[in-house]
């Protein structure tokens, strides 16, 4: 009986030990964020967020065990009922939920606060999982591509309805595990140009946008193989130009005109934080002058000066990784952007040895998760990427984030332990 | 079947990785423009508040200033308080308040400075500043507090404190930050974006222990501090707080205008109160006090309160009906046949009329103004001539935003024709005798202080106005005002229209409807009374108005003064004009006898006593009230009564117009 196998043989081991690696060095990390010279506070101090995380660390450990032992085909059968679940709790946590940090997302018993947001990745992963999961359903099919579309999309908007835009927006990160089930690559790439025509249009002036639309059609059109070179080819490139001028004129005129200026501001600082000097902006700077000045092998453990208390906040959470980049420098850096990678690759493979439909796409929506998560918080911090503020997997200080991610990824390991054991019965 | 790919989406993995470590390795490694000289130092953001402009009146004094105080900041992992009862007495707060105040810090944070109290005067800091050495974890910052060393002005002022939640959030560029202190209300509003300069951020680099090495790359980033500039008013400090004075024990105002430049010489909102109560650190309850008071001292009368301007309204009517050739000089109109009485006796021209506020004669104007397009059918002409008398009055500003610096002006009302087709649900369903009560400034007529001083100014300057405005200058004076307060706003009446009726003026403060009192000599103060109604809503007592200027030619101030609940407006009124104006003209009083006699009114005990319970706000809603109770009978409150036979209740209003 496969379920009664012990874990130890099963679980891959690989991903475990780079899961306890970054939940370590994040908990060292999270230590030297709070970290005063003066206090001298210790790392299992309580009142400190080095002490807190120790207790979600072991509170995961305790979640993992139950997950391990429960029957893998739990997470099948009552995907949707995990689903409705969720979809119920984002709603209640509208009416009775707590403001934390201007989000109406929270539930707040005692000095214990629970954000239902960060598990709702998981409940819409099983959901989308057990969904495709039904032989004959085809994502290049209309009827699929819309109810997948609606899985999706209803907790994204209750989300964002409670004021939180940067877990809404990791709702996005299903797309990695929909390209792979057959989805037609051109939402992807549609999707991936126009996030980038919204920035844009954000960043220059519209005339600029439009010449550089312009030289790329004339470009298009000289590459076109010369067979190709037809009028109805010509006349594609120039509508898809003639739509990608519209976007741009119309986004460009729904956030200058449309919006009202407070909102504006939020729209725009996301992509330009120098319009707010004194806070986003002070931030980017922030971090970026810390991440530099660690040089090549960073000032050392507890040594950092710049990442202290009262210069960039969330200095544990989402801004964690200066941290990791002052005190460790670039060989520090450089070693977590691989150990994500790493992690994300182990993934992907795991998930396509995986005989059962559900299983893969549970890992794919996984890692798309974690890419996502890792894409965007590293990026925001060296000035990639806009300031969104959503949690380094495993290193960011805070119970709901690590525990969603633990629930994530062993989950994930449960159902491919299953695998193992099966090869091995055979 | 989409097997392959896997090595796409790993690809992009790799390749997001790849970007990453290559930029990681630009900033960390290749440019040491990050660099923070030795390892050990680290870089910090100082911010500087600059000076906020101070203020002042027309003759170079200082009406606000900024005393420097010191805000108390509290670091809770730091503190220790050795005898917390002790420090308590010392800071005179309780033990609770102690408490609470310090786990809002800790809330904050346990690491950060976080302000424990607020403004301490230099004198509170120099008593605790030898013992504070006794207590870590405090440290005092220096800051400033608007001082009002007239303590006047308040409502015109208006104050700063903290900015609001919401005001935080619609800002349209990132500038205030929680914590902030912002104009609210009045000039300090108004003017917010000069008086309060541009903030600073300096970055420094100290080291470890907090010692400061330096800016961090020679001030790059750095953005410096630029003072506040200084706002210049055309206010006479001198004549407002004589003006104080006179309003003492009264509700109203007292608003005056240099005609020829459109400057606010005095503005006066009664009762008031003393600004300083709202810069010190006891805002929150010196504020919840104010506001619960009955007389609502928080609202500023000249632009806020809104009243019927009662008989001071003929003027306009005499004018327009001048100019549209309906009225002239000798015209004469006797009481028969009107439905309003008087108390002056016989028929009379229009100087005279305007002289002793004949209320019959001006039925008759308005009369002749409405029906003069000569349409048959007395309901469309009434349409007609009511849209011609809207038109030309309108251009007198009322009913209009007449732009005054200060935000929270009102419109008032101006009925027009769609305004009544709306209380009579339909066109054509009203004629003269359902809005003659207009002709004498009742009805449905509302206006403000201000502008009713605007009305003296446009007579004084013969036809024309410049938008009344406190500010004279923005850095010096001259400099940095907004250019509608040079505009000349012509109302279009022709200069000789206004003899008569100045003529009328002059006659009815020498003998006529002002009390003779009032008639002080060398100021040469012409002027019209008028009785805003209010006695029949459930008051004993009208409220009394005069508008007026001086001298006759040349006038050097124009005037309109409001006492409310204070009856007949040739006495209560009229005697405080006249004494701001002698006043002003002479820079002293003689008129000792009237000074003395304006003092000594209370009318603050006639202020409305509906339910028992005096209330300004309850008076003004019921004004309000009043004019949509009109609108569900849907007859202006005088036309109860016939035309030919005037009842008890036209007879009331009859004897308004004094």
């Amino acid at each position: 009986m496969a379920r009664n196998d012990p874990f130890a043989r099963n679980i891959d081991w690989l991903t475990l030990a780079l899961y306890i690696a970054c939940v370590l060095m994040g908990w060292f990390n999270v230590y030297a964020a709070v970290y005063s010279p003066e206090m001298k506070t210790s790392i299992f101090d309580m009142s400190t967020d080095a002490g807190k995380q120790l207790m979600w660390i072991g509170t995961s450990v305790i979640l993992i065990i139950c997950v391990l032992v429960i029957d893998h085909r739990f997470y099948d059968q009552f995907a949707y009922i995990f689903y409705g679940f969720m979809i119920f709790m984002l709603l209640l946590v509208m009416v009775a939920g707590s403001n934390i940090n201007g989000s109406h997302s929270w539930f707040k018993i005692g000095s214990f606060s629970l954000q239902p947001a960060e598990f709702a990745k998981l409940a819409t992963s099983l959901a989308l999982a057990r969904y495709l999961d039904v032989p004959g359903v085809n994502l290049t099919k209309q009827k699929d591509q819309l109810y997948v579309a609606g899985i999706i999309g209803l907790p994204a908007v209750l989300i964002l309805l409670s004021n939180e835009t940067g877990s809404t927006l990791v709702f996005a990160a299903f797309i990695i595990m929909l390209y792979r089930e057959g989805l037609p690559a051109i939402y992807p790439i549609a999707g991936i140009t126009l996030t980038t025509l919204f920035v844009l249009a954000l960043i220059f002036p519209l005339f600029y946008i439009f010449i550089g639309i312009l030289v790329l059609a004339v470009v298009a059109i000289f590459l076109l193989p010369r067979y190709n070179r037809n009028v109805r080819s010509i006349a594609g490139i120039g509508l898809i130009g003639l739509a990608m001028v519209g976007i741009v004129a119309g986004v460009d005129f729904f956030v200058n005109d449309v919006l009202q200026t407070h909102q504006q501001n939020r729209i725009k600082v996301l992509v330009n934080p120098n319009i707010d000097p004194l806070g986003v902006g002070w931030n980017v700077t922030q971090a970026k002058i810390a991440i530099g000045s660690g040089r090549f092998e960073g000032k050392g453990f507890l040594e950092g000066t710049q990442t202290k208390f009262d210069f960039v906040p969330a200095q544990s959470t989402d801004f964690i990784f200066c941290t990791i980049g002052e005190e460790h420098g670039f060989m520090g850096s450089a070693i977590v952007v691989l150990l994500f990678v790493g992690l994300l690759s182990r993934l992907i493979i795991l998930a396509e040895k995986q005989r059962s439909r559900f299983a893969r796409i549970y890992g794919y929506c996984v890692a798309g998760i974690f890419f996502f998560h890792f894409m965007v918080n590293i990026g925001m911090t060296i000035g990639l990427m806009p300031v969104i503020g959503i949690p380094l997997p495993f290193f960011s200080y805070g119970g709901s984030s690590l525990w969603s991610f633990t629930l994530l990824l062993f989950i994930f390991l449960k159902l491919d332990s299953r695998r193992t054991s099966m090869l091995s019965r055979n | 079947m989409f097997e392959n790919r896997r090595y796409i989406v790993i690809g992009a993995f790799c390749l997001v990785g790849l970007i990453y470590i290559a930029r990681l390795f630009y900033i960390q490694v290749l440019d040491d423009s990050y660099s923070l000289g030795s390892s050990k130092n680290s870089v910090k953001r100082v911010i500087e508040i600059p000076y906020r402009g101070q203020i002042y009146d027309r003759n170079g004094k200082l009406i606000v200033y900024n005393t420097p105080v010191y805000d108390l900041y509290v670091t809770p992992k730091q503190m220790k308080v050795p005898d917390t009862l002790a420090f308590c007495r010392m800071m005179n707060i309780t033990r609770q308040e102690f408490d609470s105040l310090i786990n809002l810090a800790v809330t904050y944070s346990p690491f950060k400075p976080s302000l424990f109290l607020r403004q301490l005067s230099k004198e509170d800091f120099a008593r605790i500043q030898d013992a504070l050495v006794d207590y870590r974890g405090f440290e005092p910052r220096m800051s400033s507090m608007r001082t009002y060393p007239a303590h006047t002005l308040a409502n015109a002022l208006g104050y700063v404190s903290e900015i609001s939640k919401k005001q935080l959030e619609e800002q349209a560029t990132f500038y205030y930050r929680q914590g902030d202190y912002v104009g609210h209300n009045g000039l300090e509003e108004q003017y917010e974006e000069v008086l309060r300069g541009k903030r600073g951020v300096r970055f420094v680099m100290q080291n470890v222990r907090g010692v400061v090495k330096g800016s961090y790359k020679n001030g790059e980033f750095d953005t410096i501090a630029v003072a506040g500039q200084n706002l210049y008013t055309g206010i006479d400090l001198d004549v407002q707080q004589y003006a104080d004075s006179l309003m003492a024990n009264k509700v109203g105002s007292v608003i005056a205008i240099e005609p020829a430049t459109g400057e606010i010489l005095v503005s006066v909102s009664a009762p008031t109160y003393d600004p300083n109560l709202l810069s010190s650190r006891f805002f929150s309850k010196n504020y919840v006090k104010l506001l619960k008071n009955p007389y609502k001292p928080l609202i500023n009368r000249p632009i806020m309160a809104s009243y019927r301007p009662g008989s001071t309204f003929k003027l306009i009517q005499a004018l327009i009906g001048q100019q549209q050739g309906s009225l002239f000089p000798n015209t004469a109109y006797s009481h028969a046949g009107s439905p309003m009485r008087c108390h002056c006796h016989g028929v009379r021209s229009l100087s005279g009329a305007v002289q002793y506020s004949c209320n019959p004669y001006f039925y008759y104007v308005f009369r002749k103004m409405i029906y003069f397009n000569g349409n048959s059918n007395t309901f469309k002409a009434s349409a007609i001539g009511l849209q011609q008398w809207y038109d030309a009055v309108k251009l007198f500003g009322i009913g209009q935003k007449l732009g005054i610096d200060l935000p929270t002006e009102l419109k008032g009302n101006l009925p027009s024709v769609d305004y009544y087709d709306k209380i009579y649900n339909g066109q054509y369903r009203w004629k003269f005798s359902n809005i003659y009560s207009l002709s004498i400034g009742e009805g449905e007529l509302l206006i403000s202080p201000i502008k009713l001083a605007n009305v003296a100014a446009i007579i004084a300057n013969r036809g024309y106005y410049i938008p009344p405005h406190y500010a004279k200058g923005i850095g010096k004076v001259g400099s940095g005002i907004d250019a509608t307060y040079y505009e000349k706003r012509q109302v279009n009446i022709d200069p000789k229209y206004f003899g008569p009726v100045i003529e009328g003026m002059r006659g009815a403060v020498v003998h006529g409807t002002v009390t003779p009192l009032a008639n002080i000599a060398d100021v040469e103060l012409c002027g019209k009374t008028g009785t805003s109604q209010n006695a029949k809503m459930g008051h004993k007592y009208d409220h009394s108005i005069f508008i007026g200027f001086a001298p006759v030619n040349n006038p050097k101030i124009a005037i309109a003064v409001f006492v409310e609940n204070a009856g007949w407006g040739g006495k209560a009124a009229a005697s405080v004009a006249a004494l701001v104006v002698e006043r002003y003209l002479k820079r002293k009083t003689e008129a000792l006898k009237l000074d003395e006699s304006v003092k000594a009114q209370n009318y603050m005990l006639n202020v409305g006593v509906i339910g028992g319970k005096p209330g300004l706000k309850k008076k003004v809603d019921s004004l309000r009230k009043d004019t949509t109770r009109k609108s569900a009978v849907k007859k202006p409150l005088m036309t109860n009564a016939a035309p030919a036979k005037p009842v008890s209740r036209t007879a009331t209003a009859g004897v308004n117009g004094n």
